[in-house]
């Protein structure tokens, strides 16, 4: 338990991605089974226990010390875990530390008033307040240590030396403590059989084309070009009666899509855009985004914001792995079963025929009238590629469309994180509106953090520790006036109407393109812009 | 019948003592002055007259210059300095080097000001030793249940693992100047580090105090060379505002530790970018501020600074009359 309490305490508090992989890594390198796999299901979301619930904890404190003492110090703290954690008033004569792989083994077989009792007997052996959170992390579910699913993969794959492709593909094979899986990864076991009906394949990715270099040397002819739509990568697999979605990730998220899974009315694996539809149209991001990052989903929800498959490729069908077949025959497949179920929850995503590159231009920059209208951009596959795990350079490119620009001025800048803790990095900007009295003022109407490079970003630094007006902990305001001040483009793929945000409005995947030191901020954007150009998208 | 007040009380200049006329750890200048260890919240400059630990007296004058006061009279630890029929005597408190806590008996009364104290080991400073006395006066930075400091061997250790871990980054330990950063380097030492630790500018005079009165420190190096070097794989001590500050960007994709009491609250840790927390106190946490308490047993207890509403209520429940003396002035540790 002390090696997981650790593991968790360190991640909650690295912000780096590799620092994070290093840290799962030797973990699971130096922890022996079953712990390390009951650690990894924890850490990939697939273990949870319901018996023991944040106000039982509650009491259970409360019964060993005065309420006051510990309602000041959850006060104080803020996190009904971590307080209780730390004030836990032990009583002596308790067990050894369990390990985790006893939490987890004594827990499946508990009746809740056990669960307490093993509860409180466990808070009472472990002696060390981050082990006792850690405990209690595990206990009520979310450890929300910043570690997705597929970072815990990629630490499985960086621990055996493979590709995550590997990994991902056995994941749904594969129960915890995941045996199996740690005696391959060290090299002596035989790989696990990803053979398990309804597994999920490892996506294939697209490179950005580099417009100057790539339609130079690339044959118009050999690509089919679709729309990329603004929704999220999914892969629908319905097998032997086990029907699932899965995210781009491999996370499966089944469970709030209910609607579509009840659609996946075929023996296959099918690669898609998910997007909200309403009588065949395509809404906006923002209605998709309704559903997402839920636990559970209601009739209310699902008849608010229908979800539905738009497919692109198809990678298995009746028992036969399609992934080796060119492009054009996947596609021929998948046109035929797409017509056959005859389901407005999958539709096809069409091919958008073009003769030139510089045609293929004209159609990305003024997209025809319908769903094209709010796409991402365009998508090139070529005719004669198979279906490939990650990003091979070459056989798939997205062009994206051109993003929207505004000037807005520099309001606010934080300390960002980890490596670039020293520096002044993350930027709250604003446009101009009116104020209460009718004067000009700036509403905050964004926040970016990347977008800029390491020169420039030691030169913003060095005008918000000269400019600024006051600090908040690590967040300083800076000189933002009509003739003094800092602008920058700000380039972004969208915006929607926000009523969580002052201004009203939310931008999409905001990042600075450029540094305006030459322009004074008085003549940076209004917020009438951003509302014109937010009428122009709702009206499509 | 005396009361305690009649030899203590609470004024905005400190705790004064009238039948002495002098303050105990005063926070603005004043002719008559005793300083019970040297951080610069508890040892100001410009008094008329310091009584203080010998130890105490040379940290003073390391900081603000040999002139700090008119006259400085040096108490070491057990002696009794009387004057009228006020007895005054400084005990270890196991703070810092040089710490104190001030003994003051009149007319048969015992009263103890704890200044900043701990109880566990030290290796840098002589052990907290309990007086038995009529009125107990404690602080109180960490007096709430949450904060429980663990074992520092193991903090360390902790330490120690992750520059393993991490062979290619740097780790900065941000230590007040004063005690903490001397503690840690001594801590390393004896957690197996032998290599060259590396200091910030402001940690050396203090360091080189620190070996004159005995304390081994080890191979230190400067770490504010100008010529580029590789600190990969290494440690660098030096004080938490300069850290996260332009002066740590010279290092590697460093890892940021913070050595402080405060670390035991992931909040505080993640507020200000702390990596890796390291929760190293030079203050009593809860159960050794009840603990002494409960040792004492003083008549009564008063609560100078820090969180007195909660080991004031803790120490009513314990049955041991309990009052908050709100003085001004103190920081939290390391808030700087």
């Amino acid at each position: 338990m002390r090696a997981f309490a650790e593991l968790l305490d360190r991640l909650s508090l690295t912000a780096s991605r590799n620092a994070k992989l290093t840290l799962v890594r030797d973990y699971l390198a130096t922890t022996p089974d079953p712990d390390r796999g009951w650690a990894l299901a924890a850490l990939t979301g697939e273990l949870s226990f319901s018996a023991a619930k944040p106000a039982f904890i509650r009491k259970a404190v409360e019964e060993r010390m005065d309420a006051i003492l510990f309602r000041w110090s959850y006060d104080y703290v803020g996190d009904l875990a971590e307080t209780v954690a730390l004030v836990w008033p032990t009583r002596p004569g308790a067990n050894r530390e369990p390990e985790l792989s006893e939490v987890v083994d004594a827990l499946a077989g508990a009746t809740r008033p056990e669960v307490q009792r093993l509860i409180e007997g466990w808070l009472d052996a472990l002696t060390d307040p981050t082990a006792r959170w850690a405990l209690l992390k595990l206990m009520t579910g979310g450890l929300r240590v910043g570690v997705s699913s597929r970072l815990a993969k990629q630490a499985c794959a960086d621990l055996g030396g493979v590709a995550i492709g590997e990994v991902e593909e056995v994941w749904h094979a594969l129960h915890a403590p995941y045996e199996d899986l740690f005696a391959w990864l060290e090299g002596h076991g035989t790989r696990p059989s990803p053979d398990a009906p309804g597994r999920f394949r490892p996506v294939m990715l697209a490179q950005a084309i580099d417009e100057a270099a790539d339609f130079g040397r690339l044959d118009a002819d050999a690509y089919a070009a679709e729309w990329k739509w603004d929704g999220i990568r999914i892969q629908a697999v319905s097998e032997a009666g086990v029907k699932r979605l899965y995210s781009r990730t491999g996370d499966d998220i089944s469970g709030v899509f209910p609607d579509v899974v009840e659609a996946l009315d075929f023996e296959g694996a099918l690669d898609g855009e998910l997007l909200v539809r309403r009588e065949g149209v395509v809404a906006p991001f923002g209605d998709l985004q309704q559903r997402l990052n839920r636990k559970t989903v209601d009739a209310k929800m699902l008849r608010a914001y229908p979800a539905a498959i738009r497919a692109y490729d198809i990678l298995a069908l009746a028992g036969e792995d399609l992934r080796t077949l060119a492009f054009t025959e996947r596609r021929a497949r998948l046109e035929a079963l797409v017509a056959r179920l005859a389901d407005p929850r999958i539709d096809l995503s069409p091919l958008q025929p073009f003769g030139t590159w510089a045609e293929l231009a004209e159609l990305r920059a003024d997209p025809p009238p319908g769903d094209p209208q709010i796409a991402e951009g365009l998508m090139l596959k070529h005719l004669t590629s198979i279906y490939e795990a990650g990003r091979p350079k070459g056989p798939w490119f997205k062009w994206k469309r051109d993003p929207f620009l505004i000037d807005a001025v520099l309001m606010y800048a934080q300390r960002g994180h980890g490596m670039s803790s020293s520096f002044y990095s993350d930027y709250t900007f604003g446009v101009w509106t009116t104020g209460p009295e009718g004067e000009r003022v700036l509403t905050p109407v964004g926040k970016a953090y990347f977008g800029f490079t390491d020169a420039e970003l030691k030169q913003i630094d060095k005008f918000v520790r000269d400019n600024t007006l006051e600090r908040f902990g690590p967040v300083r305001s800076v000189r933002a006036e009509p003739q003094m001040g800092l602008v920058f483009e700000v380039a972004f793929e969208g915006l929607q109407r926000s009523p969580r945000h002052k201004s009203g409005v939310a931008m999409r995947f905001p990042r600075i393109s450029r540094l305006r030191w030459d322009k004074p901020p008085g003549e940076a954007d209004e917020l009438a812009t951003l509302e014109r150009m937010l009428d122009q998208m709702e009206r499509r | 019948m005396i009361k305690p007040q009649d030899l203590l009380c609470p004024r905005p200049e400190g705790l004064y003592c009238a039948p002495g006329d002098f303050y105990i750890d005063p926070v603005r200048p004043v002719a008559r002055a005793v300083v019970t260890h040297g951080h610069a919240d508890h040892a100001r400059a410009g008094h008329g007259a310091v009584l203080a630990t010998p130890e105490t007296l040379a940290i003073m004058g390391e900081r603000y210059g040999a002139d700090f006061a008119q006259t400085r009279q040096a108490s070491p630890y057990g002696e009794t300095v009387a004057r009228d029929d006020v007895a005054v005597t400084l005990v270890p408190a196991g703070h810092v080097l040089g710490s104190a806590q001030a003994v003051v008996r009149w007319k048969g009364l015992t009263m103890v000001v704890s200044g900043d104290y701990k109880r566990r080991r030290d290796p840098t400073c002589a052990a907290f030793e309990p007086v038995p006395c009529d009125v107990f006066i404690s602080e109180a930075t960490f007096g709430l249940p949450v904060f429980r400091h663990p074992d520092d061997a193991g903090e360390i250790a902790r330490l120690l693992r992750s520059v393993a871990q991490f062979p290619e980054r740097t780790h900065m330990v941000g230590a007040y100047a004063l005690g903490k950063a001397q503690r840690v380097i001594r801590l390393l030492r004896e957690g197996g580090w032998d290599r060259p630790i590396y200091v910030h500018g402001a940690l050396e005079r203090l360091n080189r105090l620190y070996e004159n009165h005995g304390v081994d420190l080890g191979p230190l190096l400067p770490a504010t060379t100008d010529k580029k070097q590789d600190f990969a794989g290494a440690i660098v001590v030096g004080p938490p505002s300069a850290l996260a500050d332009r002066w740590g960007r010279r290092f590697n994709d460093p890892v940021l530790a913070f050595a402080s009491g405060w670390m035991r609250v992931r909040a505080r840790a993640r507020q200000r970018g702390v990596e890796l927390p390291l929760i190293i106190s030079d203050h009593a946490d809860w159960d050794e501020l009840t603990a002494t308490v409960d040792e004492i047993r003083p008549g009564e207890l008063w609560i100078t600074h820090g969180r007195e509403e909660a080991l004031a209520r803790w120490a009513e429940l314990a049955g041991i009359p309990a009052r908050a003396l709100a003085l001004v002035g103190y920081e939290e540790e390391d808030e700087a």
